[in-house]
This record gives C-alpha cells, sequence and structure tokens, in this order.
C-alpha cells in the first residue's frame, strides 16, 4: 500500500522538478522567439506577408523570400555578392590573426624578455578599446595606402585588431604547456623555430580551433568596420548589406528576414556543430582562459 | 664550460629571434591602437570641422560644446541607462540560467545550447528579428503586441520602441537633459540581454563547476539549509568571476553600436542614440571631425576608468599566481 501514493515529501520534490522543468521551458521559448518568427515569415509566400497575420503559419512553403533576398531585384541589391565578399575576407583575416596570435602566445608564454608581460598588457588593452576612438585615422591611413574601400582593407583592419584577442587565447593555451618540454628541448640544442615547429605546433590544434571559431564568428559578424571602410555596395560584407535593407523601404520586411537568416546561418552552424570550442573561445575573452 | 657558454650565446640569440618575431604585432598595436588614439585626441583638440583639413589648434572647445549641448547629454544620459540596465539583467538573469542549467536536469547540454545560441549571431540580426517584435503598429497592433492581443494578454502591450516618454521626465537646473529613463531604450535592452545573457550564464556556469561538491555537502550536514548553501557559501565563491563579467558587459555596453543602429536609429528623436551613434553621424554625415573626434576621445576615457584598472589588477593577479 504504502508504495502506491506518494508521500508528502517526495511529491514536493516531484512538484518543485516539474515547476523547474516548466520555467526552464518557458526561457527557451523566450530564446527561440525571435528566430521562429524569422523562420516562419521568410518561408511564407508574399501573398501571405501582412503584418497583422505576422503570427500565422505558412500555408505552403515559399522560398521566394529567400529568393528576393539572395539575388536582390525591385531597386535592392541582393546578398549573394557580399556573402561571397564576406567569405574572401573572413576567411584570409581569420588565418592570418590566428598564425600571428600564435605566434606572440609562444613568445609571450615560453620566451619571456624584460618588459614582455607589460607589452602583452598593452596589446590586450586594444580589445576593450571603442572602435569609434580609431576610426578617423584608420580611414586616413587606409586611404593613404590605397587600401580604403577594399576587401583587403576591411581584413587588414580585422587582422590587426584581432591581434590581442588571439595573443591572448594561445598565451594562455601555450602556458598550459610545461616549460620543462620547452628546456628539455632547448638542452638538446633545439632554437626557437624548431621547439616551435616540434614541439608547440603540434599541440596546438585545438587551440587553434578555438582561436579560429573566435575570429570567424566575430569578424563575420562585425559590422562598424565594415560600414566604415566598404563605401560601395560591390564590395560590402553581409552584415552592412542586411542593414541597408532593413533601412530601406523597398525591401519588405519578410525580405529582411530572409536576409537575417542567410547572414545567421554560417555562424549558427559553426555553433551546432563546434559549440565546445566557441564556448571556450567566449570564456578566454574574459581573461581568465 | 665551453658548450655551455655556446648554449647560453644561442639561448641569447634565439631570445632576439623571439623578440623580432613579435615586433610586427608590436608595431601594428603601436600605430593602429595607440598612435591612432594620440592622433584622435589630438584632432579633438582641432578645427577639423569641416570637409577641409585643418588641423590648427582649438583647444577644448569642442569638449565644452559637446558638454552643454542637450544632443551630447542625452546621449550620455543614455548609455548610463541602457549600461545599468543591461548590466543588473544580464548578471541576474544570466545567474539564473546557470542556476537552472547546473541544476542537474535531463537535457541540460539542450539547455544551455539553446540559452547561448543567440551569442553566435550577428547583432544586426538581433537587431533586424527584434525591430519587428518591438515595433507597435499604429492602427492595428504588430509584433509582440500582436501576439499578446492574440493570447489574451492585452495589457502587456506597448509604444516599445516607439515611445516618446522619458520616465520620470524630471528636470534638473544645471542639465538641459531630461532624467531618467527614455522607454524606447528598453527595448532595446531585452534585446541586448537576449543575446548577451547567455554568455553571463556560461561564466557563472564555469565558475558553479569550479565549487568543490564536498563544500556544499560540509555546509548541509552542519544543518544549512539550500537557500543557506547558496547565500553563504556558493554566492561569495562567484564574486571574481562576477567581476570579471561586470567589465565585460560594462565595455560591450559602453561600445554598443550595432543593436542600436538596427533597431532604432538612435530614434525616436534621439531618445535611444548613443555616443557611439552620434560619433558615426558627426564624422560620415555632418563631417565634424574634430567633433566626432572628441566623442570618441570621451567614450575611450569612459571605457579606459574601467579596463585599465582591471588589466593592471588581472596582471597582478597573473604574477602572484605564477
Amino acid at each position: 500500500m504504502a508504495g502506491a501514493s506518494l508521500s508528502r515529501p517526495r511529491l514536493r520534490l516531484r512538484l518543485s522538478r516539474a515547476l523547474l522543468y516548466a520555467v526552464m521551458i518557458a526561457l527557451v521559448a523566450f530564446f527561440v522567439l525571435p528566430v521562429y518568427l524569422l523562420v516562419i515569415t521568410s518561408f511564407k509566400d508574399f501573398s501571405e506577408v501582412s503584418l497583422n497575420r505576422m503570427w500565422d503559419w505558412p500555408t505552403q512553403l515559399s522560398l521566394e523570400s529567400f529568393n528576393r533576398a539572395w539575388n536582390g531585384g525591385q531597386g535592392t541589391t541582393g546578398m549573394r555578392s557580399s556573402f561571397l565578399n564576406s567569405v574572401l575576407m573572413v576567411i584570409p583575416a581569420t588565418v592570418i590573426s590566428c598564425l600571428l596570435g600564435s605566434l606572440n602566445g609562444y613568445v609571450l608564454s615560453k620566451w619571456k624578455f624584460p618588459g614582455s608581460e607589460t607589452l602583452f598588457t598593452l596589446i590586450l588593452f586594444g580589445m576593450f578599446i571603442p572602435y569609434q576612438s580609431i576610426l578617423v585615422p584608420l580611414v586616413q591611413v587606409l586611404s593613404a595606402l590605397g587600401l580604403y574601400g577594399t576587401l583587403q582593407g576591411l581584413a587588414l583592419t580585422h587582422i590587426v585588431y584581432g591581434i590581442p584577442i588571439t595573443t591572448l587565447i594561445f598565451r594562455n593555451y601555450y602556458a598550459s604547456v610545461p616549460s620543462e618540454l620547452v628546456e628539455a628541448s632547448q638542452i638538446d640544442g633545439a632554437g626557437f623555430f624548431r621547439v616551435y615547429r616540434h614541439i608547440i605546433l603540434p599541440l596546438s590544434a585545438p587551440g587553434f580551433v578555438v582561436a579560429a571559431i573566435w575570429q570567424f564568428t566575430s569578424i563575420w559578424n562585425e559590422f562598424l568596420f565594415g560600414l566604415i571602410i566598404t563605401n560601395e555596395p560591390r564590395i560590402r560584407p553581409v552584415t552592412v548589406t542586411l542593414q541597408n535593407m532593413s533601412g530601406s523601404q523597398f525591401t519588405q520586411w519578410n525580405v529582411q528576414m530572409a536576409g537575417a537568416l542567410i547572414v545567421a546561418l554560417p555562424t549558427l552552424l559553426v555553433y551546432i556543430f563546434l559549440g565546445r570550442y566557441f564556448l571556450r573561445g567566449l570564456l578566454a575573452g574574459s581573461l581568465k582562459g | 664550460m665551453r658548450v655551455a657558454r655556446k648554449q647560453r650565446r644561442r639561448l641569447k640569440r634565439d631570445h632576439v629571434v623571439a623578440f623580432l618575431m613579435v615586433l610586427p604585432s608590436l608595431i601594428a598595436i603601436a600605430v593602429f591602437v595607440y598612435g591612432f588614439i594620440g592622433y584622435t585626441a589630438y584632432v579633438s583638440m582641432s578645427n577639423y570641422t569641416t570637409a577641409r583639413v585643418d588641423l590648427s589648434f582649438a583647444g577644448l572647445e569642442h569638449y565644452i560644446t559637446l558638454l552643454s549641448q542637450r544632443r551630447f547629454q542625452d546621449n550620455i544620459r543614455n548609455l548610463l541607462v541602457f549600461t545599468a540596465l543591461f548590466l543588473s539583467a544580464c548578471l541576474v538573469f544570466g545567474l539564473l540560467l546557470a542556476l537552472l542549467v547546473d541544476s542537474r536536469v535531463k537535457g541540460e547540454s539542450f539547455f544551455r545550447s539553446v540559452y547561448l545560441f543567440p551569442m553566435a549571431l550577428s547583432f544586426i540580426v538581433t537587431g533586424v528579428a527584434w525591430r519587428w517584435l518591438f515595433t507597435p503598429g499604429d492602427l492595428e497592433p504588430t509584433g509582440l503586441n500582436l501576439l499578446f492581443d492574440q493570447l489574451g494578454l492585452k495589457f502587456l502591450e506597448g509604444r516599445w520602441i516607439a515611445d516618446t516618454t522619458i520616465w520620470p521626465n524630471v528636470e534638473v537646473s544645471w542639465l538641459k537633459t531630461r532624467l531618467l529613463v527614455p522607454l524606447a531604450i528598453v527595448p532595446v535592452v531585452v534585446a541586448a540581454v537576449w543575446q548577451m545573457s547567455g554568455f553571463c550564464m556560461a561564466m557563472y556556469l564555469a565558475a558553479l563547476r569550479g565549487i568543490p561538491e564536498e563544500l556544499r555537502e560540509a555546509a548541509r550536514v552542519d544543518g544549512a539549509s539550500e537557500f543557506q548553501v547558496f547565500r553563504y557559501i556558493v554566492l561569495p565563491l562567484l564574486r571574481p568571476i562576477t567581476l570579471s563579467a561586470i567589465i565585460v558587459l560594462t565595455h560591450i555596453s559602453l561600445k554598443t553600436f550595432d543593436l542600436v543602429m538596427t533597431m532604432t536609429g538612435g530614434g525616436p528623436g534621439n531618445r535611444t542614440e548613443l555616443p557611439s551613434l552620434y560619433m558615426y553621424e558627426l564624422r560620415f554625415s555632418q563631417f565634424n571631425t574634430a567633433e566626432a573626434a572628441a566623442v570618441a576621445t570621451i567614450l575611450l576615457l569612459v571605457v579606459s576608468v574601467l579596463v585599465v584598472p582591471y588589466l593592471r589588477y588581472n596582471r597582478r593577479a597573473q604574477e602572484v599566481g605564477e
């Protein structure tokens, strides 16, 4: 008999567990809501798109909004060329800033010299500044170099301002490589580059994944530099094109939403498949590695 | 003896090589961060106020103009209100999420991934989605208002990003701006918290996982209630991570640009405009480079007041640790 009915404390425990799940699921709804709206709107047929039926399900799936967002039309430029621009800019910027970060991290953790700690702190400061405080000379210098309004100029900017975070990620990562390993190799006569190639680099894969994912995500999502440096629609990155779409009366809101999904897709895929590393990069940004 | 000396010489040479390897990065940072900041500060004290370059000295003129201007005072008010709301909401909400995820639920990693996913999005994407949610609709309700309407929650409806109210609209004799909260900024805070609270959760989760279970168990054995365990054991141990979170979130908040640009463009009537947006307009629409540089310098000073002590503290902590 005793097993048939739940005892009071167990009932209370069950109820509080149920409440816990209810709260957590309500929070899921809050986090998913904006994306839900983006998705149901983007897949609607143009004839079904109206603001007062915003929350209705599409009666038939249509890719019209994506088509318009991607290819443009009716006085609007599409995402297609911007998407390519972003890819062409993000890849070299990510690779180069990670290589620089790895080299800096190696030196600043295993080849410390007098003042190297101070220099490291001075480098770190670069990731906290509001970029407004460097925009004026940045435009002038890029113009003088003939890089203003080019994807190379934008990539260069991302590389330079990516140095602090990649240096931080790699320095913290290499700090966990035992110094005895490096010293033993030095006693065997290995120099700076041999230690790097044979000891450090083979251990670096996770560090590179974390730094590359971090850089890819932040550069892909970045807006201010893209807005300032690319003065022509032809070379704009995706975020700037999306912002332009959302500010123009010519672009229907369903097309804006499809555009938003297109912009979100690459970084979301990275998040879904490599979320663990994304999280590590995120936590590295709080300096505690 | 000889071998040792040779080795030492070699090590010395390698140290030079090591320095040469970081030199390009150091030069880049020296120029692009410190050089550029210096130049911006210099321009902010010049007469470069039109498209024509004029670097003659103007002193603090632009700073005085800005600080005594209604619009810039509004900017500062908006920035402080935005930061206060965003920071407190993120910390409380982030901690709540962390505690929920950490409470041994089934599907823990699913919940964690959902709460964190907005961090992978661009602020522009977030802005587009939330702008439509918070567009109240003129004749008929749209966005959230429409949803509330359909769910029978009409009392929740609001004017959101179209709200021009400033609450409680207090005048202070020595200020041109009205205090304190422009209600249109609240939706922007909601969107920002939606995007960033998962980050705060992740930080707290990392810290919670670092608290040994024995510590809590010991307190329980001594008769502490779950609340007391949290209040007197867990919460004090979360203090260092809270400090980090405050610094990181506040500096992100002070730099906010993209989200406001997409959600409101600074409107209605500058009620959500931040210094970062005003700087952009001054430089790239009005071509008043000197004043734009002054806004940027003020913004940098505000961020530095927060970040410089933190970086120094962090460095000391690291030296002690080593």
